[in-house]
């Protein structure tokens, strides 16, 4: 990754555009205008969430008969809610659920980027016969619905023995995101101008340190938007989860953990404002935190990089 | 928007937020360990002698897998430990409550548990239809003779062979109110259903809202009616004519269901009996079924028709029982010479048929897991003749064994629950949703009988 600066001098410099999208959006975007309404949306959307969290904090009987606006005029705090989420004596407990959404959401953004890069190179930069035909099909793969894979797949599983295992969920997250991980990763990497690869290639790059010298750096938001993309997907994701890891604690994530936290009957209902919250809480660390390289892998096509 | 200058606070932050989200899972993880040490020595120390004809079963697990998740699982999974004390089996408990399509799927694909709980007769009829499901040993069947009787046995079974032993139960038939309300007020627990006519007006003279109701139930919403409907369906006409009309002898629009449907809309679309505490005859549609009976401790509505699993919504510090803050009673018959009894239950399934599972099997339909059952949980019951109703602890659990356990009680199993899915779980919902908020009985009954696959 050091070497990151290296090609980039010996290429002629790429003139941008006088007066990038970007900033025009940006001056149109930045009236008072703009701002009122931005900032109003945000309350709008804002609100449900902050009432969430007032309620997590509410005792059980206050939840069930009054809305969480009344905290105000009659503010009684506790934490028993957070307690029995996360107490393990309490079979409610969300705390081995938290770590298998850990151990399931790692490997299931890792293991499609890794592949999508590879693959997306291949498709933008290797000429094979066929290339243009197999990536069209593909593409055309993500127009598959996941729901009609599930029984499918999931006899396949059993047939494999690893049902049960973490495994159907990775392997399963990581098929349903690789069609538009490849075709993303793709559109990205064709957008570099083909001078830096020829440059690199007249230094002596093979398509080996062409892929980790040159495009690996370049691809650094790209990748870390799709990251995000998948993470938030993967860690959200109930549907998958309850097909391929079922109900018990051993392998399923915290989604899972959560929609079966109201109770068999729904009489716990109180107790999933403080369970989503635990479960949100990664997710939107991970956002926060990445949030830069996404906005700039959502405008990436320029070579700042 | 994004404020690159402040990024390295945010980072930080950020950064201690995670480590607190992981810390807290960590610490969840580690603690979970040593509680459940904890919990093995103290279960109570336990007779195996009536488990010997188990044999050894050292080092075998059986699967169960169920829609019964927490607060409930605990007493279930609790309940295993003396079998599996004495046998060595280990039990893997896997609660769900997206189990109804999920074990669907799970038996479609052939990777079904070992044993299923199956809260409908509908929904075991569709798994046997997989193939996958193994009909009980003899000895399961002999059990069922012995503590549950013939009805229940029918319910399980299926083309003439039976699959699977009654487990848990629920009393729909009863009415929530207030003892102290009642005694206040010299009101009496109605034991025909013209009494109940009866009291509800007198209420209403009382300057009382009497009913509050709610059906409000997710995709489920509607259901609490379809059960008012079952009930008066069982005291107009009797368990043979509730019989036909589940199995769709007799047509849905027909006279007996236009009749039960109004019966149920004399006190659920009488605009003076609801909707106690929580608005009118609409607000029972927007209401969810947990809160409906809530206004009772109020004092804003004095009576509410729910099972007896009703009991796990009151507060803690509502006294349940028939001294305290909030009892039930039973919904009384046309007389009070019979008693019909709407309820519901689970089934064990099996879908293997290795010795432990048969074992395990055969240990949940006896009185001996009824009874372990009984002594480590509340707001459970069991149509297990074998229960011993002192062995039961919360008031109104033992009510609702009394009331199955009743010689003259006349059980019927939760009529949306045998009908197929696309009534019992569809049409008859939606239908009972529409009907409450304004449709007429006529159309309802109609719409329903359109919907039954042909």
């Amino acid at each position: 990754m050091s070497a990151t600066s290296a090609p980039i001098t010996t290429t002629p410099p790429v003139t941008p555009p006088e007066v990038s999208a970007a900033g025009k959006a940006r001056k149109r975007l930045s009236s008072p205008w703009a701002s009122l309404i931005a900032v109003v949306l945000a309350v709008l959307w804002t609100v449900p969430t902050f009432g969430l969290l007032v309620s997590s904090f509410r005792p059980r009987s206050d939840v069930r008969r009054s809305g969480w606006w009344t905290f105000f005029n009659d503010p009684t705090f506790t934490l028993d809610n957070y307690r029995d989420v996360l107490d393990t004596s309490n079979s409610a407990s969300l705390g081995n659920y938290f770590v298998n959404s850990f151990v399931i959401t790692i490997p299931a953004v890792i293991i499609p980027i890794t592949l999508a890069c590879l693959a997306a190179y291949a498709f933008a930069w290797i000429k094979f016969p066929g290339r243009d035909v197999l990536f069209v099909a593909v593409f055309a793969l993500q127009i598959v619905p996941i729901q009609v894979t599930l029984i499918p797949l999931l006899r396949l599983y059993v047939d494999a023995g690893i049902a049960g295992t973490f495994w159907p969920i990775w392997l399963s997250h990581s098929i349903f995101a690789l069609p538009l991980a490849v075709f993303l990763l793709h559109n990205f990497m064709k957008e570099i101008p083909s001078g830096l690869l020829e440059a690199a290639r007249v230094d002596g790059a093979g398509h080996v340190s062409i892929f980790f010298k040159v495009l690996l750096p370049l691809l650094r938001p790209a990748l870390a938007a799709f990251g995000i993309f998948q993470f938030l997907w993967v860690w959200n994701d109930l549907l998958v989860a309850l097909t391929f890891a079922g109900g018990g604690d051993t392998v399923a994530p915290i989604i899972v953990g959560l929609a079966n936290l109201s109770g068999t009957r729904g009489t716990a209902w109180h107790l999933l404002s403080a369970g989503a919250f635990i479960s949100i809480l990664v997710p939107m660390t991970v956002f926060l935190l990445l949030q830069r390289y996404f906005v700039r892998g959502l405008l990436a096509g320029s070579v700042k990089g | 928007m994004f404020i690159q200058p402040t990024r390295q606070r945010w980072s930080a932050a950020l950064a201690g937020t995670l480590g607190v989200g992981l810390t807290l899972g960590m610490a969840a993880c580690s603690s979970g360990d040593s509680d459940d040490e904890a919990s093995v020595p103290s279960a109570a120390p336990v007779d195996c002698a009536q488990y010997t004809s188990f044999g050894d079963l050292k080092g075998k697990t059986v699967s169960v897998y169920t829609s019964i998740v927490t607060p409930e699982d605990k007493p279930q999974i609790d309940s295993y430990k003396p079998f599996e004390n004495c046998t060595g089996v280990t039990v893997k408990y896997e609660g769900d409550k997206a189990f109804e399509t999920q074990v669907l799927v799970r038996a479609k694909a052939g990777n079904p548990p070992d044993i299923a709980f199956v809260p409908q007769p509908g929904l075991l009829k569709q798994l046997v239809e997989t193939g996958r499901a193994v009909p009980a040993p003899q000895q399961v069947s002999d059990n069922v003779d012995k503590f549950f009787g013939q009805d229940w046995k029918d319910y399980a079974t299926v083309d003439g062979k039976f699959y699977a032993a009654p487990l848990g139960a629920n009393v729909k038939s009863l009415v929530w109110y207030s003892p102290q309300e009642f005694a206040d007020s010299g009101y009496q627990v109605p034991t025909t259903l013209d009494q109940l006519k009866a009291l509800s007006d007198k209420m209403v003279a009382d300057g009382k809202t009497p009913w509050c109701a709610g059906i409000a139930s997710g995709e489920a919403t509607g259901w609490p009616i379809t059960d008012w409907m079952e009930d008066m369906m069982l005291r107009l006409y009797g368990p043979d004519t509730y019989d036909k009309w589940v199995n769709h002898e007799i047509p849905f629009n027909g006279p007996e269901s236009t009749a039960a449907l109004d019966a149920v809309g004399a006190y659920l679309k009488n605009p003076k009996y609801v909707n106690g505490g929580l608005g009118d005859v609409k607000s029972i549609a927007t209401t969810t079924f947990q809160d409906a009976g809530l206004p009772i401790v109020d004092g804003a509505c004095s009576l509410h028709r729910q099972a007896n699993f009703y009991a796990a919504n009151w507060d803690e510090d509502t006294k349940v029982a028939e001294d305290g803050d909030v009892f039930a009673f039973y919904l009384p018959g046309k007389d009070a010479t019979t008693k019909p009894v709407l309820g519901g239950g689970e089934f064990t399934l099996a879908f293997s048929d290795r010795p432990e599972v048969q074992a395990f099997q055969t240990y949940l339909s006896s009185d001996t897991w009824a009874n372990n059952k009984a002594a480590i949980s509340s707001g459970w019951v069991s149509a297990n003749k074998g229960l011993d109703v002192n062995n039961l602890k919360s008031p109104i659990d033992k009510l609702s064994a009394q009331i199955l356990q009743d010689p003259k009680a006349v059980f019927r199993f939760d009529g949306s629950d045998q009908m197929p899915a696309a009534i019992g779980s569809n049409a008859f919902w939606k239908q009972a949703t529409n009907w409450i908020t304004g449709q007429d009985t006529k159309t309802t009954v109609d719409n329903i009988e359109k919907a039954w696959p042909k």
